[in-house]
């Protein structure tokens, strides 16, 4: 089933079609925040939620730091374990490590649990050329994988699909009702419709949450068992990860998972959080370690910091930009704002426009579990590009504007009272569609008849 | 040079500097008489039943009122005396295909999330707990410890070849948001919380 999904061009393209349908931009939008907020509800039932944060950023920092000796102590220990251990510099040498262990094996079929490491490889379609079928297993991957599109979101792969058209999607492929769409139903039929997969395949690819160099084994997380499905009752489990998943001690499995589920859908913790050191008796287990980018990306002091990113997705679901463009409009495996800073340090060309799909607010830092510095990290890659050339001339001439702007307090204040004067008298130009992509499908709010640092003045004299 | 040593030299070349590793960090954890009721609360909230229990033939007579038919339960803990043993270790897990009950031993829980440690010593095959419809778990109360720290200072520091922390039974809410319970995995949980070992 190959990806038939193409790829508009840049983002703010994308973001136009996506806010074509408006009733659907807005169900995203509200079911993404409506996720954000079961986030804050979480993390206010635990009194270190900060300190946590603080720890885990610094834990990761500490892998960074080590991250050569820790790989060599997590190989080690798990060659001991029996785990098979392999080393790919790039997605190509992934995909054909995956494909030899395949083959090997006289393999035609496979299951494959989330990974968002296998989605940045493209393994899928490299597989299917080969002959290989490959079934995606979480069921929102499953959806995305039937309509050939990729996922929009890390933890939430199907977020932009309404269920009416996953009930069309399982209607054609699972032969389900025409016209159901109780997630209920369909979730049924998918359950049986994919254990009569786990059944009867003989290899299963998973991903990583965490990999133990103290232990030498790896977590999975899941809700839906489906990775523990598919690993148990294979004959051969291949685990694939990026060099960044490592974490030192089995210790520090207790920061992160505190923070994963909680982060993420505002869950205390996964349902599952499988932990595998050695293979079952009869079982093969490998393990692909992977670089494609990471080492070089690590070497960037304004952008490594990104590689202490746990995919929990809470950056992706609390950006208003994300939420009113769906994630296929960042045009790369991993959408919103993790996707946009680390994108660019694979193609700077090709993903010269994500660091742009932003407005800076703050809020992916101040939800990111790890303390990355998203937004600072959206702002150094537009200045990286703009000296690089890949920026285009309409963001250059607005980011020189914003640029002096900020220097400038006087042209500030200019700026701000002209701005709102423009828009008073003539509100159909800062809805101008040429001129501001965000206004396009929905009007600008009424500009406040005083900024606030007008009122703040006023008022300010007031109390003199 | 191989792929592996490419990859760890251009590690070592372009590492940033490292910083000791955080350790000793004291986090508030759930004081002892409230773990119990914490711990309820959680697993309940993840959408599992908690039953609480003075002894295993007490577990065994509840089941019998749960699923009346013996053959349908697959039970690991012989002393609860109900259900059928499974003879020795399972080497296909696919035998499993059609089972309804599961009754297995947790071995430490987390009252923070609910989430019961499962070791791959006390099942005969790994896939057990997720295969079955109705996962029954079992959990001395005097192995509930306060929050995830706690969790990891108690696990054998060699892990278990295979070992599962599950809070709840298995779920989804991939389509639209609509929290469906039971995805892959069991559609119920229950676990049984024993007051006396
Ligand atoms: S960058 Fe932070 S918030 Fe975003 S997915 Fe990664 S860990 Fe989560």
């Amino acid at each position: 089933m190959h990806n038939e999904y193409i790829i508009p061009t840049d983002h703010a393209t994308a973001a136009e079609v996506f806010l074509q349908d408006e009733e659907r931009a807005n169900w995203h939008d509200k079911a993404l925040w409506f996720i954000r907020e079961k986030r804050d509800v979480a993390t206010k039932q635990i009194p270190d939620w900060e300190l946590l944060r603080e720890t885990a950023s610094q834990i990761k920092q500490n892998v960074l730091g080590n991250l050569d000796n820790y790989l060599e102590m997590f190989e080690q220990n798990a060659l001991q374990n029996g785990i098979k251990v392999h080393w790919a510099a790039d997605a190509a040498e992934h995909n054909q490590i995956v494909l030899n262990i395949i083959q090997q094996h006289g393999i035609q079929k496979l299951v494959k649990s989330k990974s968002m490491l296998t989605e940045e490889c493209h393994l899928n379609d490299y597989l299917l050329e080969n002959g290989i079928d490959v079934i995606d297993t979480d069921l929102g991957e499953r959806v995305v994988q039937l309509a050939k599109e990729p996922p929009s979101h890390i933890v939430l792969p199907c977020i932009h699909k309404r269920k009416e058209e996953v009930g069309e999607l399982f209607h054609i492929h699972l032969g389900t009702e025409k016209g159901a769409s109780d997630p209920a139903y369909l979730t049924e039929a998918a359950r049986q419709h994919l254990r009569e997969k786990f059944l009867t395949s003989d290899l299963a690819i998973t991903g990583v949450n965490f990999a133990i160099a103290e232990t030498g084994g790896f977590v999975v997380c899941t809700n839906e068992g489906n990775a523990d499905m598919g690993a148990h009752l294979a004959k051969v489990h291949i685990a694939c990860m990026g060099i960044e998943k490592i974490i030192p001690k089995a210790e520090n499995l207790g920061v992160f998972l505190r923070l994963l589920a909680r982060s993420a859908t505002g869950q205390p913790i996964t349902t599952y959080s499988s932990h595998f050191h050695r293979p079952a008796k009869g079982q093969e287990m490998h393990l692909v370690l992977v670089d494609n980018g990471r080492s070089v990306q690590l070497g960037l002091k304004d952008f490594y910091n990104s590689l202490k990113c746990i995919r929990c997705g809470a950056c992706i679901n609390t950006c208003p930009v994300y939420r009113r463009s769906g994630g296929h409009s960042y045009h790369y495996a991993i959408s919103g704002p993790i996707g946009a800073i680390l994108a660019p340090n694979m193609d700077m060309r090709k993903n010269a426009d994500l660091p742009f799909a932003s407005t800076l607010c703050g809020s992916c830092t101040n939800v990111c579990p790890v303390k990355i510095d998203i937004h600072n990290q959206l702002y150094k890659w537009r200045q990286v590009l703009g000296e690089e050339g890949y920026v285009p001339a309409t963001k250059k001439q607005s980011m020189k504007a914003m640029g002096s702007l900020l220097s400038n307090p006087t042209l500030y204040r200019i700026a701000g009272k002209s701005g709102r004067t423009m828009m008073r008298l003539l509100p159909g130009l800062a809805n101008n569609k040429a001129l501001n992509p965000w206004a396009k499908q929905r009007d600008m709010p009424a500009p406040p008849k005083e900024s606030f640092r007008d009122w703040y003045l006023k008022n300010k004299k007031q109390h003199d | 040079m191989t792929s592996r040593e490419k990859i760890l030299s251009q590690v070592r070349q372009n590492k940033p500097v490292a910083v000791p590793l955080p350790e000793n960090i004291s986090f508030a954890t759930v004081t002892a008489p409230e773990r119990l009721p914490a711990f309820v609360k959680s697993f309940t909230g993840a959408g599992g039943v908690v039953g609480i229990v003075s002894d295993l033939a007490s577990i065994g007579r509840e089941l019998q009122v749960l699923f009346d038919k013996p053959e349908r339960v697959m039970n690991t803990l012989p002393a609860i005396g109900y259900g059928l043993a499974p003879d020795e270790a399972i080497a296909q897990g696919h035998v499993l295909a059609n089972l309804e009950v599961a009754v297995v031993l947790g071995s430490l829980g987390v009252a923070e999330n609910g989430a019961i440690w499962v070791s791959a010593e006390n099942i005969p095959t790994r896939v057990l707990p997720f295969i079955c419809e109705h996962l029954v778990l079992v959990l001395p109360q005097s192995q509930i410890v306060g929050t995830m720290h706690e969790a990891y200072a108690v696990l054998p520091k060699s892990f278990p070849d295979y070992g599962v922390f599950i809070a709840g039974p298995s779920r989804t809410a991939d389509i639209e948001q609509s929290l469906v319970i039971g995805a892959h995995g069991p559609k119920r949980a229950h676990v049984f919380i024993l007051e006396k070992e």
